[in-house]
């Protein structure tokens, strides 16, 4: 099963759209989107594991100590900061949204088609 | 090369700084345009911009068509091939599209010079606007250049954040922010599966170069792994590009967004995600262990063909002015993945050449509508049947563009298309849909100029009244108007025109586009000028491609543009012909638009849960075709 | 689309994309195996910087540009809120009512803000040597200003975080991000290259530039998200249509 986290990851990316496809409510919606990119963080720290590795902070261990992966680690950190600065200017969207539409159902913004 | 040692050596190191400055100009505006008075700070911003155009300028001279600007960022350069830092690689085609992304902005703070009125001022907003705008341009100059597949995706993001910011800019008003809503959802999604392209690739090779993932995947088959990424990465663009089923957010985001925006946004936003499918595919999977070419020519071409058809057949229905831009966006957007799916230099040039006069022309049109919306507030083309007669020289900057849009010779769209049709030529059916898409987008432009500038026709019947949006009842950009038109407002349409003009008459910049699509379809060449280490590359062998007039692109240019005013005077005159020939035509378009036409724009619901569905279905569409056929 | 049509076909959709994908998943190295070459040169380059914490390291040294990019995703995001949550001509701002607090949670809440910032500088200041850095630290920071809303009411909070200070202090440490860059390549010929001294492994003061583009991370973070919630706290009290 050594597969596992990654086929979790791929999980959470579904599972977040099923949320976006069938979300009555727009703040769930960016909380779907969230759950997807999650499913991202996921994947890059399984793929930066190291089995027997430990943190890749070499203040009290000798160089040359197996490690996981910095650089995944360096990525998702960027994955996060992006993702909550995504999170922000949406969530400032759907609270606008919702004072001038007066609901946040998409099911009920109607004003563009076609 | 015909680039000088030491000329380049300079453009290397300061080739980041076509990030950077941009990036320093809008924290500048941020701190500088809570004091400043509007004037300083429109000022201020388009000194910037300014500065910008002529770094980029300058960076694609030093570099020529056919030259390649290396950098690794904070000196990281590779040992044995092999480095830890963020690699830039400019080329002539990356160089071309900053510099028309520099051109585009600087237009588009000439346009807002006099816009919006300002309410933001007084409570310390003052520098936002064109701030935005600048990091919008740093985002999409630093995804035109970089070399590396995670800075690509920050760089994706950087430009989506202030895209979305920019298009729900008008708080006031419900429609753009549900636009802009969609557009953050179905682009922050694409970024989300673009990531988990990366994280695959990057399991598998351990690289994020993209030359370095393309030489860790050259030594094996090509597997499920592969495909599967490829087909994340390839969605995640397509969105971008906004190629169908990906699409239903630009139109939502493009007619909703204040127009100097649009102009970004339909100039060269789309274009870019174009850009960065081609990048990344030529430079990461055309090698062994890759999709084939033959695949990927297929996908692009099949999905090119079925994006043309739609804006074509959307844009022609459309009444609401700027959604009828929108989708004629979109229907060209649908030639440029035909065009570049061709996957040869001289289509490339073609297709480079297209997207420059498009981007001209298409924004001419956009300020052009946000004149209407200015005076009239409403875009709608059945509501201001006659209204504009008043203005005469907006009508005549109308109708040309509408013109240049079908390809008419000398604009720069024509001769893009006339490349590609010569590139295309063994395949008549993409010679036909080159001719019939910009007939029918240009011939919905031009109906709608006539009815708006001139009042010509007879009055346009109601149709479609559940399933449409009409343009009525918007709010004007500008405050008061009862005032002149601002200055700018029409002066930068003009320019644009006359830019697209340009770029069908200067044979410099022809030869420079067909020396940079050489070196764009030369991965070999790629990998080894990033990598410092000689491939079996044949930089500079291939023969460049003809890029210039010829009478059979003449002639389909004509065509096209006499096409377009045929089926703009059909939809004026037609409903007022008499005659069994025209009553027959007329049931039969009635038939068609019952079955076909309703069902297609019902799609277009305005629902994001559907657009997100149809993405998904998109996806496991390529990942099935890479799959199958990878 | 129905819902019912939109499900269906999610669900198609899904279930052929969920096909690939586990079989991509089947192809991936097994996990936790030994092949990570970038890492391992990152590990190398960092110690050679005489950075401990590699991951800082990788964030300000070696893909210092991936940062500058995200850190200014950070800051139009930034932006962008307060643009978008700006009050309109057709609101008015009314003044928020005092709120009642438990005085266990505003004994707590006073005892706890000089901690939890003062725990925030660290996290920013350390951030070569140990897990944290401006990211985490500067989360720190912004979380802690707001325990004045907690313990107090948005009075205090509005006393302790000038917002006007802030939105110019978040400009000026991204911009400085992008200036410390240009010093690289005027000292050094390369954009964003280190040219401060190195220091000792291991003390604080090492890692060459990466405490001093921690700091100015820090401080972007952390204004931005004050910022942030800002806009947002205004939108729930003060301003009414």
């Amino acid at each position: 099963m050594s597969a596992l986290p990654y086929l979790a990851a791929g999980w959470m990316l579904l599972v977040g759209v099923h949320g976006l496809v069938t979300s009555r409510n727009a703040v769930h919606a960016v909380g779907c989107l969230t759950v997807v990119q999650s499913g991202t963080y996921v994947l890059l720290l399984a793929v930066g594991y190291r089995r027997g590795g430990t943190a890749p902070y070499f203040t009290d261990i000798p160089a040359g100590t197996p490690v996981v992966d910095p650089v995944a680690q360096a990525l998702t950190l960027t994955d996060v900061v992006v993702g909550a600065a995504l999170t922000a200017l949406l969530l400032a969207l759907v609270l606008q949204t919702a004072k001038r539409h007066g609901t946040t159902d998409p099911d009920a913004l109607t004003g563009l088609r076609g | 090369m015909t680039v000088s040692p030491a000329a380049s050596l300079a453009a290397s190191e300061l080739l980041p700084l076509a990030v950077a400055c941009p990036l320093t100009g809008a924290a500048l505006l941020a701190v500088l345009g809570r004091r400043l008075p509007r004037s300083g700070t429109d000022a201020l911003a388009t000194a910037w911009a300014a500065g910008q155009l002529g770094l980029v300028w300058w960076l694609a001279a030093a570099t020529g068509g056919a030259g390649r600007t290396v950098t690794w960022v904070g000196g990281w350069t590779p040992v044995e091939g092999r480095s830890v830092g963020i690699v830039l690689v400019a080329d002539g085609l990356g160089l071309g599209l900053a510099v028309l992304v520099a051109l585009l902005v600087l237009a588009a703070l000439g346009y807002a010079w006099r816009y919006f009125e300002e309410p933001e001022r007084a409570r310390g907003h003052g520098g936002g606007f064109p701030a935005l705008l600048l990091l919008f341009e740093a985002g999409t100059t630093g995804f035109a250049l970089t070399g590396d597949l995670f800075n690509a995706f920050v760089f994706f993001e950087l430009m989506g954040v202030a895209g979305y910011a920019l298009t729900g800019y008008r708080v006031e008003e419900p429609r753009p922010l549900q636009g802009a809503l969609a557009f953050a959802v179905t682009g922050s999604l694409a970024g989300y599966l673009a990531l988990v392209g990366v994280g695959l690739l990057y399991a598998r090779t351990g690289e994020l170069a993209f030359a370095g993932i393309a030489r860790e995947l050259a030594g094996q088959p090509a597997d499920a792994l592969v495909t599967t990424a490829a087909a994340l990465l390839c969605c995640a663009m397509l969105v971008k590009a906004a190629a169908v089923p990906f699409h239903f957010w630009l139109p939502d985001a493009h007619a909703e967004a204040p127009t100097p925006v649009c102009l970004l946004l339909s100039g060269v936003m789309v274009e870019l995600g174009l850009y960065g499918l081609l990048r990344v595919y030529l430079t990461v999977f055309s090698g062994p262990g890759g999709v084939p070419h033959e695949v990927m020519r297929g996908t692009l071409i099949a999905v090119g063909t079925v994006t043309a058809l739609t804006g074509a057949l959307l844009c022609w229905q459309q009444r609401h002015l700027k959604r009828l831009l929108a989708f004629s966006t979109v229907g060209h957007m649908g030639l440029f993945l035909c065009g570049a799916g061709i996957l040869d230099a001289e289509a490339t040039a073609g297709t480079a050449l297209y997207v420059a006069g498009h981007a001209g022309v298409k924004g001419a049109l956009f300020c052009l509508a946000g004149v209407l919306l200015d005076r009239h507030a409403s875009v709608d083309e059945h509501g201001l049947w006659g209204r504009a007669r008043d203005m005469p020289l907006v009508g005549v900057l109308f109708a040309v563009g509408g013109c240049a849009l079908a390809g008419l010779p000398p604009f720069g769209t024509g001769l893009g298309k006339s490349v590609v049709e010569h590139a295309a030529h063994e395949d008549p059916w993409l010679v036909a849909l080159f001719v019939l898409v910009p007939a029918v987008t240009a011939g919905a432009v031009l109906r709608a100029a006539a009815r708006v500038f001139g009042g010509a026709g007879t009055k346009p019947r109601e149709r479609h009244s559940g399933a449409e949006t009409t343009g009525a009842g918007e709010e004007p950009e500008v405050s008061g108007p009862r005032r002149e038109v601002p200055r700018p407002m029409l002066v930068v349409p003009a320019v644009l025109l006359a830019g697209a003009l340009a770029v069908g008459l200067v044979p410099a910049l022809w030869r420079y586009v067909a020396a940079g699509s050489v070196v764009f379809q030369d991965p070999a060449g790629y990998g080894a000028a990033v990598t410092g280490v000689p491939g079996g590359g044949g930089t500079g062998t291939a023969p460049l491609p003809e890029v210039a007039w010829s009478l059979p692109g003449v002639l389909f240019g004509l065509l096209s543009t006499a096409l377009a005013a045929g089926c703009a005077a059909g939809a004026l005159w037609g409903p007022a012909l008499r005659g069994r020939l025209a009553r027959t035509a007329r049931a039969g378009a009635d038939a068609l638009d019952r079955t076909v036409v309703l069902a297609v724009r019902r799609q277009h619901s305005g629902h994001v849960g559907d657009y997100v569905a149809w993405l998904l279905a998109g996806l496991a569409a390529l990942t099935a075709v890479f799959a199958l056929w990878g | 689309m129905s819902r019912a049509a939109r499900v269906r076909l999610f669900w198609a959709a899904a279930l052929l994309f969920a096909a690939g994908y586990v079989v991509a998943c089947l192809e991936l190295p097994p996990l936790g195996g030994p092949f990570h070459p970038y890492g391992e040169r990152a590990v190398a380059a960092a110690l050679g910087r005489r950075t401990a914490n590699t991951v800082s390291s990788v964030n300000f040294d070696l893909r210092g540009f991936d940062t500058l990019g995200e850190e200014f995703v950070l800051f139009t995001a930034a932006l962008g809120a307060v643009l978008l949550l700006r009050r309109t001509r057709d609101e008015h701002v009314s003044a928020p009512r005092p709120g009642r607090v438990l005085p266990t949670v505003r004994l707590a809440g006073t005892v706890l803000l000089p901690v939890v910032l003062v725990t925030g500088v660290y996290v920013v200041a350390h951030g070569q040597l140990t897990p944290g850095g401006g990211f985490q630290g500067g989360v720190v920071l912004a979380t802690g200003l707001h325990l004045a809303y907690l313990a107090a009411d948005y009075r205090v909070l509005r006393r302790v975080r000038p917002r006007a200070v802030l939105e110019v202090a978040e400009a000026v440490a991204a911009g400085a991000f992008a200036l410390l860059g240009l010093i690289g390549l005027v000292r050094a010929g390369s954009f964003l290259e280190n040219v401060l001294p190195l220091g000792t492994f291991g003390a604080l003061a090492s890692g060459g530039q990466v405490p001093v583009l921690n700091a100015a991370v820090g401080l972007e973070v952390a204004s931005a998200l004050v910022v942030v919630l800002a806009g947002f706290i205004d939108q729930a009290l003060e301003i009414e249509s």
